[in-house]
């Protein structure tokens, strides 16, 4: 499979998540620069990756969710290629209107960077289905803005659909509901706060977010 | 033409910033700050003659996340 990784000035995980889709598919992804207005041909997936796009200004994501290539990437997701948006990624999808919600300041006003424990909360999409339902793993957090908020129907509709993919075992940011990933309607979109791409090796500690990336695959192969 | 656009939290939703202001105020020794909510305020030079409605989607396109933010726009 084909992957492109978006790049935005201020991107900084996106080396990683190439790194993480790379050992997955074989296949080294096209880095994709915010001023392109098309993805390169035959791309399966999508992944919006973390940093501090355009230094956070405005909104965290604000400004990278009005750059050209978002709208080729609302396309590929029209037509249903997986996209992937991890922190700042997320961030951006949630600003761009491809998610619901919006990620606010951390309730407690710090920057949060450490391992964290997840719940899959759904193990039925196109991301999740090489973990188990309710099965705990660790992935690192390290972000400022990661507080989920949305109206309490939103909140009822996303879980009631089943479109929580992962929820934080304690609370780490004052997310809604300890919401930590969600997905889109249609369930081709995940927006999460904590890396996967930084817990797909024994060197960075532990491989749980390789499954992720090797399930993807498997879903879209 | 000079307009001044004050984008303010939505009642209801949480501002942690705000809370720490107020907190903030209160080790400073000002007691009777009931509540602080802090927000933005964006100045902007435009082409005169710019329309109300041209401003308006500027406001919910980008300069405000409707999703959890109000705005307001003052002409100077």
């Amino acid at each position: 499979m084909n992957t492109a990784v978006i790049v935005f000035p201020g991107s900084n995980c996106d080396r990683d998540i190439a790194v993480a889709l790379e050992q997955a598919t074989g296949r080294r992804p096209a880095m994709v620069w915010h001023t392109e207005t098309e993805l390169p041909q035959g791309v399966g997936a999508v992944a919006v990756p973390g940093g501090f796009s355009y230094g956070d200004y405005l909104r965290s994501g604000a400004v990278a969710a009005r750059s050209p290539v978002m709208r080729a990437v609302a396309d590929a997701a029209d037509k249903g290629t997986p996209v992937l948006g991890v922190c700042n990624g997320f961030q951006v999808l949630t600003e761009a209107g491809l998610l619901p919600g919006a990620l606010m300041r951390n309730a407690e006003l710090n920057f949060v960077c450490r391992d964290v424990e997840l719940e899959v909360a759904n193990a039925d999409t196109l991301f999740t289905s090489r973990y188990q339902a309710g099965e705990r793993v660790v992935f690192p957090v390290a972000h400022h803005d990661g507080n989920y908020y949305a109206d309490d129907d939103t909140l009822d509709r996303l879980e009631g659909e089943g479109r929580v993919a992962f929820r934080y075992v304690a609370p780490v940011n004052g997310s809604a509901r300890h919401i930590a990933g969600i997905l889109n309607e249609r369930g081709n979109i995940l927006g999460l706060m904590p890396h996967p791409e930084r817990a797909v090796e024994p060197a960075h500690g532990r491989d749980h977010g390789r499954r992720l990336f090797e399930g993807l695959l498997e879903a879209v192969a | 033409m000079k307009l001044r656009i004050f984008v303010t939290l939505k009642p209801g939703v949480l501002d942690p910033q705000g809370r720490a202001i107020q907190h903030a105020l209160g080790s400073l020794g000002f007691d009777g700050v009931n509540d602080v909510r802090a927000g933005k305020l964006i100045e902007m030079d435009v082409a005169d003659g710019t329309d109300d409605a041209a401003v308006d989607r500027m406001c919910r396109q980008l300069l405000a996340n409707t999703v959890i933010e109000n705005y307001r726009v003052e002409r100077a």
